[in-house]
């Protein structure tokens, strides 16, 4: 079979002693950059690209590097999640609803190993999926026109409500304040200035990487001035070693997770936000039964894990297959691919194998590698918290501003990330969840572009976004979701009283 | 547990010091400033330029790319203008898209601001359709628009009156169509130019106009055809298809890649420049790096180069007013 020689071949390359040594740096700068706030994959990748200029590595071992740090980051991102519920990234946004309660349950290392192994078998899966699938996933996410997307977000943003299981006029509200945000800078129809008051550093709207940071870090910060010291909670750290019968409990959660993070991450653009999200409501759709969701349940942590890990994997294939980046952070390393002079697309399987390969057998090794270092190196990671908070959070809050800083190259950026701080300050005084927030700034644009240009294409007919059987399957999906949600809180309205009796 | 304390602090110091690492610039090394994100096409003239400036012997120092992006490069030129202006170990990278933008009236002032250095390659501007189109020649698409313009839907990867949009209807302004009529083709903007080819791949829109450069691959796999590069020569790797000089049409829609310098550089300094960017344009390295790209290397520097950004903006400027994105 081609595939198996080729993959063979990939070994190969992949197991040269350079190669080697750079998938294991990769592993351990990627895990501790994306354990750091602000610090995802996208600045991960972006801060290392230099370094793999200035050590010359010819393309494929500058691929393999990077995919090992985007690897790596995508475990990492779990860590301050739980220990600090703020998320290491973008993605692990969900891993905080029910990682955080864990932590505060004295089960912080529980949670840490349930994500960990719950990350491999994203990851594991994403990589399988690369390996067979490729050019055959890619082809199908050719069939998503703009009403399809636009169909797809809306989806995501129907199934919030679900998520963050707070007072759902909140949570819409909340939505609305992200998407509002998300209007903010060029119209992409016309390229005319919408409320950047003049401002050319508003033309490209507000960075959503700088947004979350200021959400999470800086607020949680400002929270911690009210708090005097010594009240200052501290997560106890329980055993290290995962037990087995902790993961067959969240293993259902694990491979459904894995499953549908793998395909909101083929989608060109979704990314593994929209991975974790997804799988998050899957599963709490799937296995809420007693309500545990969202108050430690540790399947809360394996599904969003497993499915952002899935979803990161499978961004490299429309990345590597037509070119075209599944997520932020592939869209980084594919300039990077493009000033090394390979041309990711349809070509690139059969003209340069070597570096597909080379790649795909990496990922298996740095898998490998990644759940090593972070199943005995757990404890390692949650001694973090043996630092005291008000000597933690002003480490927090420098490495945010120097975060920011290196990729807005401006101070700019670092007022957008304190008033983004203070206004997640304010929501939280009022209850509102800041998630539905994050996800308006983060999708609301990529929302509004797909709406535009199906619009565009039917001459600003809207019945072009129930034309075809994907985008009314998606508002089939979105409804049935929806009508299930209702049923389910008037069933608790109806039992809350019972209660009370 | 001493030493997991000691070695959870080295961790964090070294992730700190990583971060550091990001933002310090060695002394005297050239700063090429990337007004996109990384990734763009901006992003690959600082890092490619920069890469074999150095590779080449022609530099002796370093230089480091530096993204700042944000209003299509706008903020880089208020940033440029207003405390680098006489910067000599600057460089910042530039193209078409940029002097449409300062036609337009999208950046903090006019071509004056700057000392533009040299461009040093061009993408190609081309107009393609899926290998199975009933659409066959150029004349099939434009008769298609004499037709009925609202029927064809074409993408591109810039907004409406961006360089995609504004090179589509100059061509078809040069075909004799009226423009009443070439305002009603329906624009579809996307964020670049492979998402464009790929929607078009599946059905959204009938014609995708973009650079050659980052969709080369879907010709040469035969998933796409070429209807007509906007070029007066051929491109190298597709020298069948056919360009707007050798049907007849005297328009060009190159997007040409290439830098500028503060307003206030010194000339000994701007000719320095100029006279080291010929040097590396004269390389074969470079010849190499720019047709993988899919790159037509071409040279224009100096005063000459000056003249002709001018000359461009006014164009650009009097296109736009006709068409109306701006009044």
């Amino acid at each position: 079979m081609d595939t198996l020689a080729y993959l063979a071949q990939g070994f190969s390359v992949a197991m040269s002693p350079t190669n080697l040594a750079l998938a294991l740096f990769g592993c351990v700068a990627g895990t501790m950059i994306g354990s750091l706030p602000g610090l995802g994959p996208v600045n991960g990748v972006a801060i290392l690209i230099p370094l793999a200029f200035s050590l010359r590595l010819d393309p494929t071992s500058a691929l393999i590097l990077l995919s090992a740090v985007y690897y790596g980051a995508m475990y990492g991102g779990r860590i301050s999640s739980v220990i600090l519920n703020i998320p290491g990234d973008e993605p692990a946004i969900m891993t905080t609803l029910d990682g955080y309660p864990m932590a505060l349950k004295g089960k912080a290392a529980e949670a840490l190993a349930v994500s960990g192994v719950a990350s491999f078998i994203g990851s594991t899966v994403a990589t399988l999926g690369l390996t067979l699938f490729a050019p055959l996933l890619a082809q199908a996410a050719i069939y998503f026109g703009p009403a399809d997307y636009f169909a797809l977000y809306v989806l995501a943003f129907a199934t919030i409500g679900g998520v963050s299981g707070m007072n759902p006029l909140k949570t819409l509200l909340a939505a609305c304040i992200g998407l509002m945000l998300a209007t903010v800078g060029l119209d992409p129809g016309t390229g005319t200035a919408r409320y950047t008051g003049g401002m050319f550093e508003l033309y490209d709207g507000f960075d959503p990487i700088v947004a979350i940071v200021g959400l999470f870090a800086i607020s949680e910060m400002l929270m911690l001035m009210e708090t005097r010291m010594g009240e200052v909670t501290i997560p106890k750290v329980g055993r290290v070693v995962p037990r087995m019968k902790d993961i067959l409990f969240s293993l259902g959660a694990m491979i459904r997770g894995s499953c549908v993070g793998f395909i909101a991450g083929i989608l060109p653009g979704a990314g593994a936000s929209l991975g974790a999200v997804m799988s998050y409501s899957v599963e709490k759709r799937v296995s809420d039964k007693n309500k545990t969701f969202g108050t430690g349940d540790p399947r809360g942590v394996a599904a969003p894990e497993a499915g952002n890990n899935a979803a990161s994997g499978a961004a490299l294939i429309p990345m590597l297959t037509l070119g075209v980046p599944g997520s932020g952070t592939t869209a980084v390393m594919l300039a990077m691919l493009i000033s090394f002079n390979v041309q990711p697309g349809p070509l690139l399987f059969d003209n340069q194998p070597e570096i597909v390969w080379g790649l795909i057998a990496s990922l298996y090794i740095a898998n490998v590698v990644l759940l090593i270092l972070n199943i005995p190196m757990i404890g390692l990671f949650t001694r973090i918290l043996m630092l005291p908070q008000w000597a933690l959070m002003p480490f927090v809050l420098m490495v945010s501003f120097l975060g920011i800083f290196a990729i807005s190259n401006s101070t700019f950026g670092l007022l957008v990330m304190i008033a983004f701080g203070v206004l997640g300050y304010i929501l939280r005084k009022m209850e509102f969840s800041l998630i539905p927030v994050v996800l308006g700034v983060l999708l609301g644009g990529d929302m509004e572009d797909n709406l535009r240009r199906a619009l565009s294409i039917s001459g600003g007919d809207p019945m072009i976004l129930v034309q075809s059987w994907i985008s009314v399957a998606l508002f089939a999906l979105t409804a049935i979701l929806l009508v299930v949600a209702f049923v389910f809180s008037d069933r608790s309205h109806r039992k809350a009283p019972d209660i009370m009796e | 547990m001493t030493i997991a304390r000691l070695a959870s602090i080295a961790l964090v110091g070294a992730a700190a010091a990583m971060g550091g690492l990001a933002i310090a610039t060695p002394a005297h090394a050239t700063d090429c400033i990337a007004p996109s994100d990384p990734g763009g096409g901006w992003d690959f003239t600082c890092r490619t330029v920069g890469r074999l400036l150095t590779e080449t012997g022609i530099i002796d120092s370093p230089v480091q790319t530096t993204n700042v992006s944000g209003g299509t490069g706008a903020v880089a030129y208020a940033r440029v203008a207003s405390s680098r202006a006489s910067d000599e170990d600057l460089l910042v990278a530039t193209s078409s898209v940029a002097i449409t933008q300062i036609a337009q009236g999208k950046y903090p002032g006019g071509t004056d601001m700057m000392r533009w250095l040299a461009m040093l390659g061009a993408d190609v501007g081309v107009i393609v359709v899926p290998a199975d189109s009933d659409l066959k020649t150029l004349d099939d698409f434009l008769d298609a628009i004499r037709e009925n313009p609202s029927s064809m839907t074409v993408g591109g990867s810039s907004a409406a009156g961006g360089w995609d949009h504004l090179r589509l209807l100059m061509l078809t302004e040069e075909a004799g169509i009226e423009p009443d009529a070439y305002k009603g083709i329906r624009w579809v903007n996307f964020n670049s130019g492979s998402p464009a080819v790929t929607q078009m791949l599946g059905g959204q829109v009938r014609a995708v106009v973009t650079d050659i450069g980052e969709i080369g691959g879907f010709v040469q796999s035969g998933d796409i055809r070429i209807l007509v590069a906007m070029s007066d020569e051929p491109i190298p790797a597709f020298s069948d298809a056919p360009t707007t000089a050798s049907l007849g049409y005297e328009m060009t829609g190159y997007n040409w890649r290439g830098f500028y310098v503060g307003g206030d550089v010194s000339d000994e300094a701007y000719e320095k420049w100029v006279a080291d960017l010929k040097a590396l344009y004269d390389t074969p390295e470079w010849k190499e790096a720019a047709e993988a790209n899919g790159l037509i290397p071409i040279w224009r520097g100096g005063e000459e180069f000056n003249a002709y950004v001018d000359e461009q903006a006014e164009q650009t400027e009097a296109i736009s007013r006709e068409i109306g994105v701006i009044k």
